[in-house]
């Protein structure tokens, strides 16, 4: 395995950090006929890591991209059946202007159903709405013996619980049927507020979380010293029919890096500018105001391929929830850990998550997340590694759908699910076919 | 307007599908598989929020005898048909073509003389009302060249087929479209590495779609493949044998 910039080739598959293996990606609208024989299933490939790249000795992913049929909606429940290539951006176009959202929005709308269910996806509002596993009402799964299988909460609970999270590992999810909710306008009222520091920022957040439905916030991870942490809170909920502009939010204009970019791009020295810029034009004293929906769920999406602006080395993201049992002071601490390491990371998200989900292998639960995009230099390893032994030795864990670094050890330490994950796993794959380059690093699955 | 579809649960035909019941067109979907027919138009029901799936009809291009039943059932769904889509064709690569001569019959019969025999079926449809046969054809079809010599010539059968139509029909109300898309990132190029210019099924079908209200003749999506094959059509036999393209 090796980092590149995502290759054009199909001889090249590459996670969005840019960790890349050879394999190709078969396409079809037909996922029966397309995952009869195939280790793994992707969707738009905006998992970081290595969780959607294929084993070595059997190198195709099935691409779920052209499956995007919608097979049925009941008014009366927002219940959503579609294949499992369908995806957010095009749920937007169709479900928003009739009052209709997405429960749960990750970071990106450039993201599949099944993509979101296989990595149990959260968002701004995880404190109210928890993952988007909680809104699933079942999954259609072509497990690995070839049958189709319908699972939910009292049909093969089990595998149920599994799949949710469970990063394509229980079988290629074939159907999602999603209960989505209904907005009272396509329109957010949103408030930003700078705060000094990290500690204040951990307070911060939990307080919004009292009054807003959707919270989350940028950190300055640059600065130091009594600064260390400073940051900006974004706050926000759907507006009323009564507070929206009576218009239809126009999809925004896009951007787009056509070509890797010079390591130093993404570099300290202008991460720094960019910081400093960035936390003077908020406001200290916050003020509400009608914000574009899509600026508000998705403003690295205003940017296609961002992903480039790394070089092609690439970046990995490594992002851990801490538990409230961790004690307050323990994302400062983990800030401090990151930066004797000299790692700056130029985009760092930190958000409050609510309690656990019922996936198995769900990521959030009670306490801080923090999301840092590390550049790839010669010592990631080691920062990563340091990074795992502060998040072990606080009770919290990483999430897979970033992860391209933590080591086996590492993960077992975190996960004290995982027995069970893997019991009901071998279960219902019991010769071990379905399986991605991360399984093979964190699970010991056969490459 | 009232659409018929054949080829319309896959690829550039889901695409015109999509676009069509967006709109507010009643569409009426031709494949080959009843259970995946059902599919695609509960999919264009529920995108448009309102039954806009007129129905659905079995109609296999390898089996013509399906041709005048499902185009029967069309028409007595839809009262009138304003508008005949083909997309549904068969691809492979000159490679497998070549080692396999019972795989090269099929395509050609497909592409070429079941396509033509589709369309013969339909042309009585629209001929009265003035209405619009548009078939998907492609780049291939208008130079011999070697990466697609035998799909291309099923293609290149096609065009003639579809101009002649447009020659002797246009006076008489029956527009005649002919789309020749270049590469289309869809399931039936599945696994080909995409060269330069390589279109998606959205993009492709929004031309389509725009070239059936003009009636424009002869359409090539994406819109750059017009001046690619304008050039590619001039270029000598001496060097379109050393390009190989």
């Amino acid at each position: 395995m090796t980092r590149a910039a995502p290759a054009m080739s199909v001889a090249r598959i590459s996670g969005w950090g840019g960790t890349s293996v050879d394999g190709t990606e078969q396409r079809s609208e037909d996922l029966l006929a397309l995952t009869a024989d195939v280790p793994l299933s992707r969707g738009l490939g905006r998992s970081y890591g290595d969780s959607s790249l294929p084993p070595a000795s059997q190198p195709v992913v099935a691409s779920t991209v052209l499956a995007d049929r919608l097979l049925a909606f009941d008014e009366a429940t927002g219940d959503l059946t579609a294949e499992a290539g369908y995806c957010l951006y095009d749920l937007w176009d169709t479900f928003l202007p009739r009052g209709w959202f997405t429960p749960v929005s990750p970071g990106t709308q450039f993201v599949t159903l099944g993509g979101m269910v296989a990595a149990d996806v959260h968002g701004k509002n995880h404190h109210r709405a928890g993952t988007i596993g909680a809104h699933v009402r079942a999954i259609v799964l072509r497990v690995a013996g070839g049958e189709i299988v319908r699972c939910s909460r009292t049909a093969h609970a089990d595998l149920f619980r599994a799949t949710i999270g469970g990063m394509g590992l229980t079988g290629h999810i074939v159907e999602v049927t999603l209960r989505l909710v209904r907005v009272p306008s396509p329109w957010i009222i949103g408030e930003t507020r700078r705060i000094p520091n990290i500690d204040a920022f951990v307070g911060a957040l939990k307080s919004a979380a009292a009054i807003w439905p959707f919270t989350m916030g940028w950190i300055d991870c640059l600065s130091t010293g009594p600064r260390l942490g400073r940051g900006v809170l974004f706050s926000g909920r759907w507006a009323t029919a009564d507070e929206a502009p009576q218009r239809f939010p126009r999809r925004l204009r896009r951007l787009s890096v056509p070509v890797s970019c010079p390591s130093w791009v993404m570099g300290t020295t202008i991460g720094r500018l960019f910081n400093a810029v960035y936390y003077r034009v908020h406001r200290t004293t916050p003020r509400a105001r009608i914000v574009h929906p899509e600026s508000f769920f998705y403003p690295l999406d205003s940017v296609h391929h961002w992903n480039r602006l790394y070089g092609r080395s690439g970046f990995t993201q490594y992002q851990c929830v801490l538990p409230e049992s961790a004690g307050a002071r323990a994302v400062h601490d983990l800030l401090v850990l990151m930066s004797r390491f000299g790692a700056a990371s130029f985009l760092c998200v930190i958000k409050d998550c609510g309690p656990q989900g019922d996936g198995l292998l769900s990521f959030p639960l009670s306490g801080v997340s923090v999301a840092l995009d590390l550049p790839v230099r010669d010592d990631t390893q080691q920062v990563v590694d340091a990074l795992n032994a502060f998040v072990v030795e606080a009770g919290g864990r990483v999430y897979l759908a970033k992860d391209a670094y933590t080591r086996a050890e590492h993960f077992r330490a975190m996960e004290p699910r995982l027995s069970e994950f893997e019991t009901i796993r071998r279960r219902w794959d019991p010769d071990g076919r379905i399986r991605s380059q991360q399984s093979i690093r964190l699970f010991g699955d056969p490459s | 307007m009232t659409v018929v579809i054949l080829g319309g649960t896959k690829g550039i035909g889901r695409a015109v599908a999509r676009r069509c019941a967006a709109r507010g067109d009643r569409v009426f979907l031709l494949g080959r598989d009843a259970a995946d027919l059902a599919r695609s138009a509960a999919d264009l029901d529920v995108r448009a929020g309102r039954a806009v799936a007129a129905g659905t009809a079995v109609c296999d291009l390898a089996d013509p005898d399906t041709f005048a039943p499902a185009l029967a059932a069309a028409a007595e769904a839809l009262g009138t048909i304003d508008t005949v889509v083909v997309t549904a064709a068969d691809f492979a690569t000159q490679d497998v073509l070549e080692r396999d001569l019972d795989r090269t019959r099929r395509l050609l019969t497909l592409n070429f003389a079941h396509t033509v025999v589709f369309c013969e079926h339909a042309r009585p449809y629209l001929l009265p009302r003035g209405g619009t046969l548009c078939v998907v054809s492609s780049v291939a079809g208008d130079r011999g060249r070697t990466p697609v010599i035998l799909y291309g010539a099923s293609k290149a059968g096609l065009s003639q087929y579809l101009e002649g139509l447009d020659h002797k029909y246009r006076g008489a109300g029956l527009r005649v479209v002919c789309v020749k898309p270049g590469f289309v990132k869809t399931g039936m190029t599945a696994g080909l590495r995409p060269p330069p210019f390589a279109g998606e099924p959205d993009q492709v079908a929004r031309d389509i779609v725009r070239a059936i209200d003009r009636g424009t003749p002869v359409v090539y999506t994406p819109a750059i493949w017009a001046l690619v094959m304008f050039v590619i059509r001039r270029l000598p036999r001496a060097v379109m044998r050393r390009i190989g393209f």
